[in-house]
C-alpha cells in the first residue's frame, strides 16, 4: 500500500522544512517529499490519498518519558490502552523508564514489553534499562547485556535515589564505557523528605510538607561534577526550577555532554494551581513558582532545555482519591502533550515547538525517528491546527483520567497518525 | 366592602393599663405574692418592662430569647445578633408571669415554656399578653389579655417602640 | 477559572467549616456572636437547647485526641444532636478507597455532619468534596493545615479581653511550620483586622516562607514580645527534636519558653494563651500558665460555645430544606 498525503503544511524541523508539500509513502517509509517519485501512482488500486488540506504534517511525536504501567500495574493502564491513547495523540515513539514491576533490569522484561507493543500495533516503544539492580542504588545492572540484547536506549534509576556518591560515580563510568546515556532524576532524598509540594508560599499556606528547590539543585550539582569527572553522556529529566535551568545551561556552555527535558505540565502549571488540595496537581518534581515556569519556557526557547515530554503517569481513580499528600503523584498526559506544546506559540516558533517534541527527543534517545527525511520510517502525525476542542476526562483514551487539564480549551487536534506507513489513528470528524 | 386604612393603630396605653389591672386582679385571686416576670424578646420584653413598673415587682425583670428553641430553626437558620436570654434569678418553685405582646399560633409560647423548664422547675407559669388574636395552632391560651381580636388572613399585628412609647398597629399585607 | 468556595452554600451561608482562609470578616464575627449567645447555655441548670434535635453528628477521628473530641461531643450534645464517636486507626485506612467507603456507609446511616480530624493536610477538604450534598463537614484539625474552631475560640477569648481587634499586636510563639492552630489563628487575626501579627521561634520551625502568611518573623523572643497585647504559646511536639529541628527541650525553654521575666516585655495587661495540652517547663513556665495573665482554662470553656455556634450555623441553613416555609 502506498500513501500520498496531499496539500498538507509540512513542518520538519530536522530538515528545515516549513512549507506546503505532498508526502509520498511506500513500503512503510517516506519515499519523497514534494516531488512525486516516478511511477508512484501507477497503480491506483494500491494508492491511498490523505487529504491534509488545512492541516499540519509533522514527524510522529517522540515522547521521552511515559509510564504505560505494564508490566506490573494493570489497574492503571496497559501497553495496549496507553499506546492507543498515544496514537490518538500523534505520538509514535514512547520511551519508558525502568520502574516497571518487575524492573527493567533483565532482557526478558524488555522482550515482553516489545512483544506487547507489537501486538497492540499503535506505537513503538523504546526502553531505558535500570542503572542499578532492582533500582536499589547499590549494584550495577547488566547494562552492557541490556544494551546488546535488549536494545535499551539508555540507563536510569528512574525516581529511585542513588544515595551513595561512589555508586553513582561507578554507574556513570560504566555507562560511559558502554556508550549509554544516563537519564537522571535530580532529587536529593534527604532534602525532599516526605514533601509533596514545592516548598514555598503555597505549601506554607496549606501546611503541606515542602520539597525545596535545593532538593533539585543539590542533586544536579553533585551529578554535574560526576558527569564532568566520568565523561558520561547525561540527560536530566523533568527540570522544575529556574535555578536548575541556570546550572544546566552553565554546564552546557562549559561543554559538558548534558541535555534536559521539561514536562508539558511544568510549562503550564504552577504551585498556585494546587488551589485547595487538587490532587491532580500532585506531581514529582513538584509544580513550582511562576518565576520557575517562565525560566523553563525561556530555556526551552533557547534550547538549553532540549525537549518537552509528557511524563505520562496514568492512575486508577482511587490513587487520587485521598488527602493531597497521600495521593500518588503524576498526570495522565499523553493526550495533552501536543496541545500543550502548541500553546507555547507565543514564546517559541511553531517549528521550534515541533522540534522539541520530535527531532530533539529522538536525538537524545539516539534513535532514527522524529524527522520526515526520505528513507526514514513513515511515522507521521497530521493535525488540524484550527480545531478547537475541550478536554473532557470521560473522553480520554488513556486508562488514567487524572488530568489537571480537564475543561481546558485547546486548539489543534490530531486527524491522522501513521506508524511505519500504516494509519493507526484517524479522526476526521472535524 | 368598606375601605380600610392601610394601618390601623390601637390605643396602646389604654391596653397596657387594662393589662396591668387585670394582671393585678389575677395575682390577687391566685394569692401570688412575689412573682417573677419574664418578657419574651423583643415585643414581650417591652410590654413586660411596663408591667414590671406598673405592678411594682421587686425581683429584676427577666428576658427570654427563644431563638434556640424555635421549631422552624432548620428552615430559617439563626441570626447571630440575638440578645441572649437573661434570667437573673433562680426560677425553682417560683411563680412566673410570662409576658408577650401578641399571642398568635402559640409556637413562641411553647418554645418559651421549654426554655423556662431548662432553667429549673417553676411553681406556676401564667401568660399575660397585650393582644390575643385568632389562628392558634397549639392548645395554648392567655390567662390575661388586654384585648382579643380576629384578623383577616392578610392582616398582621405589630408592636413598635418609639422612645418609650409602645404602639400596636394592624397592617395589611399587599 | 475561579474556584468556588466549597465552604459556603448557594446563599453564601456556612455549609462546611474547613479553614478560616477565604471567609469574610462578617462571617467570623457572626460565628463569634453566635458563640456568645450560646455561652449562657452552659451556665444553666439544664445545659441543653433543642436546636439540633434529631440530627446525627459523627466525630470521625483519624488521629487520637480526647480533648478536642470531647469538646465537639459536648457541643453537639448541648445542641441535642445525637453523637457518634468513631476512632479510626489510620494504618487501617491508608487507602482513599476505604475512607470513601466508610463515608458512604455513614451517609447511609443518615448522618448529617462529620467532624473530622486527620493527620493529612487537606483531609477535611477531601471529605467535604465527596460527601452527599446535605452533609456538613467540620474540620477538627487536618495535618499541619488548619484547625479553624480552635482559632475561633482563641479569637473569642481575645475579644472578651481586647474587644477592638484593630488595635492589637499579637505574638504567636513556637512551631509555626507544623502548626495547624497557628495557620488558622493567623488567617483569623488577619481577617479580623489585627494590624500586627508576630511569629517567634528559630528558623527551623519558622521558615522564611512564613512571611507569606502575613506575619512578622522574629527569631529573638525578647524583641518579639515587646509591647504585645496577646501572647499565644504553641505546644511543642516532642517529635520535633528528631529531624534536627531543635536541639533539646531544655534549650528551647531557655530561648523560647514563656517565663514571668519574658512576659514583662509584653504590655502590662497582656493575656497569655495556649491551645493545650501544656508542656510545663518546655514552652511555658507553670507560674505563667497558672498566673493572673493566663486565660488558658477559659479557652477550653469557650471552645464548647464556638463549636455549638459552628455546628448550628452549618446545620441551620434554609438551603437544607428547600421550600415549605410558612
Amino acid at each position: 500500500m502506498r500513501i500520498k498525503i496531499s496539500n498538507g503544511f509540512v513542518i520538519d524541523p530536522a530538515n528545515n522544512i516549513e512549507a506546503k508539500h505532498d508526502i509520498y509513502i511506500a513500503e512503510g517509509r517516506i519515499a519523497a517529499i514534494g516531488i512525486e517519485p516516478e511511477g508512484f501512482s501507477s497503480d491506483k488500486n494500491k494508492l491511498k490519498t490523505i487529504d491534509a488540506s488545512g492541516c499540519h504534517v509533522i514527524p510522529g511525536i517522540v515522547d521521552l518519558r511515559a509510564r504505560l504501567r505494564e508490566p506490573g500495574l494493570g489497574n492503571k493502564g496497559t501497553i495496549a490502552s496507553e499506546t492507543r491513547a498515544a496514537a490518538a495523540s500523534g505520538i509514535t515513539t514512547l520511551c519508558i523508564p525502568p520502574d516497571t514491576t518487575p524492573v527493567i533490569d533483565t532482557t526478558s522484561v524488555i522482550e515482553l514489553i516489545h512483544q506487547r507493543a507489537s501486538e497492540a500495533g499503535y506505537a513503538k516503544i523504546v526502553t531505558l534499562a535500570a542503572l542499578t539492580a532492582e533500582l536499589k542504588g547499590e549494584q550495577l545492572s547488566e547494562m552492557a547485556l541490556l544494551k546488546k540484547y535488549g536494545n535499551c536506549v539508555g540507563v536510569s534509576n528512574a525516581l529511585s535515589p542513588i544515595k551513595n556518591n561512589l555508586v553513582m560515580r561507578r554507574a556513570m563510568e560504566y555507562a560511559a564505557s558502554c556508550g549509554l546515556t544516563i537519564f537522571l532524576h535530580a532529587e536529593d532524598q534527604g532534602l525532599a523528605g516526605n514533601g509533596c509540594a514545592h516548598e514555598g508560599a503555597i505549601s506554607m499556606r496549606l501546611g503541606l510538607p515542602g520539597i525545596p528547590e535545593t532538593a533539585e539543585t543539590n542533586a544536579i550539582s553533585r551529578d554535574l561534577l560526576l558527569i564532568e569527572q566520568t565523561g558520561v553522556r547525561a540527560h536530566f529529566c523533568h527540570l522544575s526550577s529556574a535555578r536548575a535551568v541556570q546550572m544546566i545551561a552553565r554546564a552546557q556552555y562549559d561543554g559538558l555532554p548534558v541535555t534536559a527535558d521539561v514536562t508539558a505540565h511544568h510549562l503550564h502549571l504552577t504551585e498556585m494551581d494546587i488551589g485547595f488540595f487538587d490532587s491532580n496537581c500532585h506531581v514529582r518534581p513538584p509544580l513550582r513558582t511562576q518565576r520557575d515556569r517562565e525560566a523553563l519556557i525561556a530555556a526551552l526557547a533557547t534550547g538549553n532545555i532540549n525537549a518537552i515530554c509528557s511524563d505520562h503517569e496514568p492512575h486508577d481513580a482511587d490513587a487520587k482519591l485521598a488527602p493531597f499528600g497521600e495521593t500518588e503523584p503524576g498526570i495522565s498526559a499523553l493526550e495533552t502533550l501536543l496541545p500543550l506544546a502548541l500553546r507555547l506559540s507565543e514564546e517559541l516558533s511553531l517549528s521550534d515547538v515541533i522540534d522539541r517534541i520530535t527531532s530533539q527527543p529522538a536525538k537524545i534517545l539516539g534513535i532514527d525517528a522524529g524527522t520526515l527525511s526520505a528513507g526514514e520510517k513513515a511515522d507521521i502525525c497530521i493535525y488540524n491546527p484550527q480545531t478547537n476542542w475541550i478536554l473532557k476526562t470521560e473522553d480520554m483514551l488513556s486508562a488514567g483520567h487524572n488530568s489537571k487539564f480537564s475543561g481546558w480549551e485547546f486548539k489543534g487536534k490530531v486527524t491522522h497518525t501513521l506508524l511505519n506507513g500504516k494509519i493507526v489513528y484517524t479522526n476526521q470528524s472535524h | 366592602m368598606t375601605e380600610r386604612p392601610e394601618s390601623q393603630k390601637l390605643d396602646t396605653p389604654a391596653l397596657l393599663e387594662t393589662l396591668s389591672s387585670d394582671l393585678r386582679d389575677l395575682l390577687q385571686t391566685r394569692n401570688i405574692e412575689n412573682p417573677l416576670m419574664i418578657g419574651i424578646h423583643t415585643g414581650g420584653a417591652w410590654v413586660a418592662e411596663e408591667l414590671h413598673k406598673n405592678l411594682n415587682i421587686k425581683q429584676p425583670l427577666g428576658t427570654l430569647n427563644i431563638t434556640f428553641y424555635r421549631d422552624d430553626f432548620t428552615r430559617i437558620g439563626m441570626h447571630p445578633q440575638v440578645t441572649p436570654s437573661n434570667l437573673p434569678f433562680s426560677i425553682d418553685d417560683q411563680h412566673i408571669i410570662l409576658v408577650d405582646d401578641v399571642l398568635h399560633t402559640g409556637r413562641t409560647i411553647r418554645a418559651a415554656l421549654n426554655e423556662i423548664f431548662d432553667y429549673g422547675r417553676p411553681a406556676s407559669v401564667l401568660l399575660a399578653v397585650l393582644v390575643e388574636r385568632d389562628c392558634r395552632e397549639l392548645p395554648i391560651s392567655a390567662d390575661v389579655a388586654a384585648t382579643r381580636i380576629q384578623l383577616k388572613t392578610n392582616q398582621h399585628i405589630k408592636l413598635a417602640r418609639d422612645k418609650n412609647n409602645l404602639t400596636l398597629s394592624i397592617a395589611e399585607a399587599k | 477559572m475561579k474556584q468556588h468556595d466549597i465552604q459556603l452554600d448557594k446563599d453564601g451561608k456556612l455549609r462546611h467549616f474547613l479553614t478560616i482562609e477565604g471567609l469574610k470578616k462578617q462571617m467570623l464575627l457572626d460565628i463569634l456572636d453566635t458563640a456568645g449567645n450560646f455561652s449562657s447555655v452552659g451556665a444553666r441548670q439544664i445545659k441543653k437547647v433543642p436546636l439540633l434535635r434529631g440530627k446525627t453528628i459523627a466525630n470521625l477521628f483519624f488521629e487520637a485526641s480526647t480533648r478536642t473530641r470531647t469538646t465537639f461531643e459536648l457541643a453537639a450534645k448541648r445542641l441535642s444532636a445525637d453523637v457518634l464517636n468513631i476512632n479510626i486507626n489510620t494504618s487501617a485506612t491508608s487507602k482513599g478507597e476505604s475512607l470513601l467507603d466508610m463515608l458512604r456507609n455513614l451517609e447511609a446511616m443518615q448522618v448529617d455532619m462529620f467532624v473530622v480530624r486527620h493527620n493529612s493536610s487537606g483531609a477535611a477538604h477531601f471529605i467535604a468534596q465527596h460527601v452527599a450534598p446535605h452533609i456538613s463537614v467540620i474540620n477538627a484539625g487536618d495535618g499541619s493545615h488548619a484547625h479553624p474552631t480552635q482559632a475561633m475560640l482563641d479569637m473569642f477569648t481575645i475579644r472578651r479581653y481586647k474587644p477592638d481587634f484593630s488595635k492589637l499586636t499579637v505574638a504567636i510563639v513556637g512551631d509555626i511550620m507544623h502548626s495547624r492552630v497557628a495557620r488558622s489563628q493567623i488567617h483569623a487575626l488577619n481577617t479580623l483586622g489585627v494590624p500586627e501579627i508576630r511569629v517567634i521561634g528559630p528558623q527551623t520551625i519558622i521558615p522564611k516562607e512564613a512571611a507569606h502568611l502575613g506575619v512578622h518573623v522574629y527569631h529573638d523572643m525578647q524583641q518579639g514580645l515587646q509591647n504585645v497585647d496577646v501572647v499565644i504559646m504553641l505546644r511543642l511536639q516532642r517529635e520535633r527534636m528528631e529531624g534536627a529541628l531543635l536541639p533539646s527541650e531544655h534549650e528551647y525553654f531557655h530561648m523560647f519558653g514563656l517565663t514571668e521575666e519574658k512576659l514583662k516585655l509584653a504590655k502590662a495587661d497582656a493575656i497569655v494563651m495556649h491551645p493545650g495540652p501544656i508542656n510545663r517547663g518546655v514552652e511555658i513556665e507553670s507560674s505563667v500558665a497558672d498566673g493572673p495573665q493566663s486565660v488558658i482554662l477559659e479557652q477550653v470553656t469557650h471552645g464548647i460555645s464556638i463549636r455549638m455556634a459552628v455546628m448550628s450555623m452549618a446545620l441551620g441553613r434554609s438551603s437544607l430544606t428547600d421550600g415549605g416555609q410558612n
